[in-house]
């Protein structure tokens, strides 16, 4: 666990090193190792000074999440929490001079170990990361990062490194003052030894008479400048969902006006009060656990051999097309991109040269490696061009009858070895399928716009799509670095789905005479990114309809019409404002100006006398989807809970306070979801009737999640 | 209970709340003492026969901290028997200490006793005396914490007023002050800061800008709406009111209250007192209260508080002959006359602080004496004062002539 050691100089070295684990981080057992250690260098006379760092390749991870999933007493996270800044005090005021060395990663808990040292050398190490990202999954920096950071580095520059969770270079770290000294790997350690023997002050400066916060005091005219604002922002950006944001703000104001003993306290109780809380339970369970578990293949099937791609074909090269190329290119991947014209292949790889560009001036990219990149890409209209393609992605016409075409042209271009997937956002895999000669090298590949950015890949398995085909397209997607979510072949697959059922939603709001303005701004108080009628804009209304009269001409008899399909007839056929694209929809979109309501919606669809209030229309637009979601599960479009979290965070920014689509429900409780749910169906129809599976869960005292 | 009576007010003129305005020279203590001394001499007091001296202040910090009304009560030379207390209710402390002197004499704990308050913005800056309600994250954050401008122009936008409704509103208060001064109806009440050697340092409200036009206004660029979507708090309203799409910026200085210095004090006492020291009431206090209001869009308690009050005492909104309503911004007042129901006819008849000014702690006072000057004017009976306040609050008092 720890190695511990003491020179001839009579400095120990305090080497983190858990057995068993990749990385160093903090649980009991650490923790009491580390509170041994620092006791003993303390207490130890032959000692002048301690040396803090670790023997793995990182520093410190911080926190062991699975530690803190799943507790809900917070008077459990309170005694961690208070022992923790104990022994970090403990470093502090011991009297002897501890020098962090940070070999590599120190986040969270684990930079809060650096901070507590009386210095700290860091490694200039490229890979390394430092600071202080707890907001992320909802926490707060527990041990004293709330107090020590300001303290050394003042507010203004400490609220914003707390709020954002930023991760720095320790190149970054030094600007930034979260570091003492940046050094070669090789010379780490005697940097570390040299500041003891040369300097080795042992007290800091809040343990000093007299100290001065550095800039601003909270109560000054300075501070108030510098936190009213930052507290309305804070509302701004987080709608008043997330509580870790919030609870920061108060560690800084509340403890930065007292000493740091009283500041850690109130560290101690706004960290227990947000760990066994919804919104961090919710967020470590999907952004660290689910997350991480899709990111590893966890559904990939297990006994195929991970393949990495060298050439990729891509078909279609507007928005979506173009997208995926981009993302590929960067990925390192040849594209072949294929359009009916030279011109317009052309065009979409221009596209991947202004996104490239875009990244340089960022800094995000050399110029060479833009060169290089772009240079990946081969437009063409030449089908026989893709000869050598090992996967070839169609983003085409969303046409049955386009699509069994390129299919076949595909194919006979690519031969027996490739596989071939389709970026159908609306038409089922298997129809699709039906158009193959290799129906078991047939996959879908739903990517999200813009492609290059979004992270999102829906891997769709058909009828007929064989094991080795699931395998290689979510293989595939990783490389383009992506996350994947595997579902099976249904109508809208997962995502389209449940975001129909919010656009429907907020159509059928709307034709009840609930104010547009409510219902968008509901929302997004809901935590979601865009509202629906705007979505419906995005997506364009003219798509939606003709998506439903396919679904019509598809379905014949078993149809059924949904509760705002009208809006997007009488948008569509009888006010012709299809949406943005056209400049007008639902909202007004001038040319010179931003967008807004149109103000005809009201003659429409007159202002009902009675409003519904704003926490039952975010309930509807927020369980609308919870139900879809759950239907999906019921029905085995996805396979677990899991993957409907992830898929709805990625793909349409299902907030992450909620944890997800379902973990909402589980949050909610199962229970009361669908007792709630009923009662919305009693009034507004069958389409809040939950589905059997969460009756069944709550009958046989099952849960969604274990915790 | 006892009647509590008028007996007079006065008050300072408004000087420009900034270092070139005439009162930027005049400590905030003396200003109070001017407005107190002036009480005494022209009603001939016998301050010892005075109970108590409540100001009202919303920046009680600095040198109009501890307890400036007891310094002011010691600097214009009233009995030191004469106690002092000074008082915050932000933008109504005025009128709200007034309302605790009248307390006093209704419950029979004083016989006599000034209300009054004071403010020298161009000395001490507002938010001198700090607060927890904007800076504190748990409580801006539980109260949709913004400044006040976005509040008005939330008013304005979820009202329908438009901006040439809020400009047309400003233009007809600049041009009732300046026909009021002109007319000489604020001679009897202004009293004139002097300085050591009686030399007279301003003698009018230095505000007023009588030739202000739609055209000119026009001219202005709103004032709050760089801040209100930069600094985020024209998304923390509207996630208070999600109904409204987007917020129209339709104030700036010259629809809204002017920054200035002054001081204000009414003299309150039971009849008895009166007629021992042979003092002539000018109005009784009929009633009074105050109600807190939703704190975000914060300036629309003036309506509800009026309710309250004209309910207590038995009274509608048409049995008050003139209103005043403290013009903190145009559509504070516009939204008023729209809920109640009040003609602009009959209210601020000599036009308010968008002409003249808001000195916040003083501004209840003044406009109380402006009310009953204008009442006596005109020969009518009933008149009722409010304002809105931070926070969401509103106070109000409703006099009858005697």
């Amino acid at each position: 666990m720890i190695d511990y050691q003491v020179g001839g100089d009579g400095v120990a070295t305090i080497a983190l090193d858990m057995a068993d684990r990749p990385m160093n981080v903090l649980n009991d057992e650490s923790t009491e190792a580390i509170g041994e250690a620092v006791r003993r260098a303390i207490s130890d006379e032959a000692v002048s000074g301690a040396i803090v760092t670790s023997r793995k390749n990182d520093f410190m991870a911080g926190a062991d999440l699975t530690v803190l999933l799943g507790e809900r007493d917070p008077r459990v996270h309170m005694g961690r929490c208070r022992q923790l800044q104990q022994i970090w005090r403990d470093i502090e005021t011991g009297g002897k001079p501890f020098v962090a060395a940070i070999n590599g990663t120190a986040l969270g808990g684990g930079f809060e170990l650096c901070l507590a040292c009386h210095y700290r050398v860091a490694a200039n190490n490229s890979r390394s990361q430092i600071g202080l990202p707890e907001v992320s999954i909802g926490l707060l920096p527990g041990s004293g990062g709330t107090q020590r950071l300001p303290r050394m580095i003042g507010i203004a520059k400490a609220l914003p490194l707390l709020l954002e969770g930023t991760r720095h270079s320790p190149a970054e770290a030094l600007e930034a003052g979260l570091v003492d000294a940046v050094v070669s790997s090789d010379g780490l350690l005697d940097a570390a030894r040299k500041w003891l023997q040369e300097d080795g002050n042992a007290v800091k400066p809040w343990d000093e008479r007299g100290f001065a916060m550095p800039g601003p005091r909270v109560q000054s005219p300075e501070g108030y400048m510098l936190l009213v604002p930052a507290i309305a922002r804070m509302r701004e950006k987080t709608r008043g969902n997330y509580p870790a944001p919030l609870a920061i703000m108060s560690c800084v104001y509340e403890g930065c006006q007292v000493e740091i003993d009283t500041g850690l306290k109130i560290e101690a109780r706004q960290f227990a009060h947000l760990a066994a809380g919804d919104a961090a339970q919710n967020m470590i369970r999907s952004l660290f656990f689910s997350m991480g578990d899709a990111n590893r293949l966890k559904r990939r099937p297990m006994d195929i051999e991970r393949r990495t791609f060298t050439k990729i074909g891509v078909l279609g090269a507007g928005m979506m097309g173009s997208g995926i190329a981009c993302a590929a290119a960067e990925a390192g991947l040849e594209v072949v991109l294929v359009d009916t014209t030279p011109d317009l292949a052309d065009e979409g790889k221009a596209y991947s040269g202004s996104v490239f560009d875009r990244n340089v001036t960022r800094g995000r990219m050399t110029r060479a490696e833009r060169d290089r990149a772009l240079r990946r890409i081969s437009p063409t209209s030449d089908f026989a061009v893709l000869a050598g393609c090992e996967l070839v992605i169609e983003a085409v016409f969303e046409d049955q009858a386009v699509k069994a075409d390129v299919i076949a042209e595909t194919e006979a271009a690519v031969g027996e070895d490739g596989f071939f997937a389709s970026n159908t956002s609306t038409l089922p895999i298997t129809g699709l399928a039906e158009a193959s000669v290799r129906p078991e090298r047939f996959v879908g590949m739903h990517f999200f716009s813009p492609a290059e950015r979004m992270k999102l890949v829906e891997v769709i398995r058909a009828e007929k799509t064989s094991d080795d085909t699931v395998a290689a397209a979510m293989d595939l997607s990783r490389q383009l670095r992506k996350t994947p979510i595997l579902v099976n072949d249904s109508r809208g697959f997962f995502t389209s789905r449940v975001i129909n059922t919010y656009l429907n939603e907020g159509r059928t709001l709307l034709a009840e005479g609930v104010s547009p303005a409510l219902v968008e701004n509901a929302a997004k108080l809901a935590g979601l990114p865009i509202g629906p009628l705007a979505l419906s804009d995005e997506v364009s209304l003219e798509l939606e309809h003709r998506i439903l009269n396919q679904t019509k001409a598809a379905l014949g008899d078993d149809f059924v019409e949904r509760s705002g399909d009208a809006v997007i007839e009488t948008f569509v056929e009888r006010l012709r404002r299809p949406g943005r694209k056209a400049g007008k929809g639902f909202y007004d979109y001038p040319e010179d100006g931003r967008k807004s309501l149109w103000p005809g919606l009201s003659d429409i669809y007159p202002r009902a006398a009675f409003q519904t209030d704003t926490e039952a229309v975010k309930k509807r637009l927020l369980f609308v989807q919870g139900l879809e979601a759950a239907r999906c599960l019921e029905e085995g479009v996805v396979s677990g809970p899991e993957d409907a979290d992830v898929a709805s965070i990625l793909g349409w920014g299902f907030p992450s306070y909620l944890g997800g689509v379902l973990s909402m429900v589980h949050s909610v409780g199962v229970e009361t979801f669908v007792s709630d749910c009923e009662a919305l169906a009693a009034i507004h129809g069958p389409r809040f009737g939950p589905p059997d599976y969460l009756r069944t869960l709550i009958s046989e005292g099952r849960h969604l999640y274990a915790a | 209970m006892t009647d509590a009576y008028i007996y007079d007010a006065v008050r300072t003129p408004r000087g420009e709340g900034k270092p070139k305005g005439a009162l930027n020279e005049v400590s905030p203590v003396r200003l109070a003492a001017a407005a107190l001394a002036a009480l005494r001499d022209r009603n001939d007091l016998d301050t010892s026969c005075v109970d108590d001296v409540v100001l009202g202040c919303s920046e009680p910090a600095g040198e109009q901290g501890a307890v400036i009304a007891r310094s002011a009560v010691l600097m214009a030379d009233y009995d030191q028997s004469v106690s002092g207390v000074q008082i915050n209710r932000f933008c109504a402390s005025g009128l709200e200490a007034v309302n605790m002197a009248a307390a006093q004499v209704m419950a029979g704990q004083a016989d006599l006793a000034i209300g009054g308050g004071v403010e020298s913005m161009s000395r001490v800056a507002m938010a001198s005396s700090g607060g927890a309600w904007f800076a504190d994250p748990q409580v801006a954050f539980k109260t949709y914490y913004v400044q006040q401008g976005i509040s008005a122009d939330l008013i304005a936008t979820k009202y329908g007023f438009s901006r040439d409704d809020v400009d047309a509103y400003a233009v007809e208060s600049q041009k009732r002050a300046a026909e009021a001064w002109d007319d000489g109806r604020f001679k009897e009440s202004v009293v004139p800061v002097k300085d050591q050697n009686d030399a007279i340092i301003l003698d009018r409200d230095e505000h007023v800008r009588p030739d202000t036009d739609m055209q000119a206004l026009a001219a202005l660029n709103p004032a709050f709406e760089e801040m209100g979507r930069d600094l985020g708090f024209d998304s923390v309203i509207l996630q208070r009111y999600p109904e409204v799409e987007r917020i129209d910026h339709v104030h700036h200085a010259g629809n809204s209250s002017g920054i200035v210095d002054g001081a204000g004090a009414v003299l309150v006492g039971s009849r008895e007192i009166g007629d021992s020291l042979g003092l002539k009431p000018r109005a009784r206090i009929r009633n009074f209260g105050s109600i807190g209001s939703e704190p975000s869009i914060m300036l629309t308690g003036p309506a509800p508080v009026t309710r309250k009050v004209l309910a207590r005492g038995g009274m509608e909104t048409g049995d008050i002959d003139l209103y005043e309503l403290n013009e903190a911004f145009a559509a504070v007042v516009l939204r008023y006359m729209q809920d109640l129901g009040v003609p602009h006819d009959r209210i601020n008849v000599n036009g308010g602080a968008i002409a003249m000014g808001h000195p916040l702690g003083a501004t209840g006072a003044m406009i109380l004496g402006t009310l009953l000057d204008e009442l006596e004017r005109r020969d009518l009976e009933t008149g009722l004062c409010t304002l809105c306040i931070g926070a969401g609050m509103g106070v109000a008092m409703v006099i009858e002539r005697v």
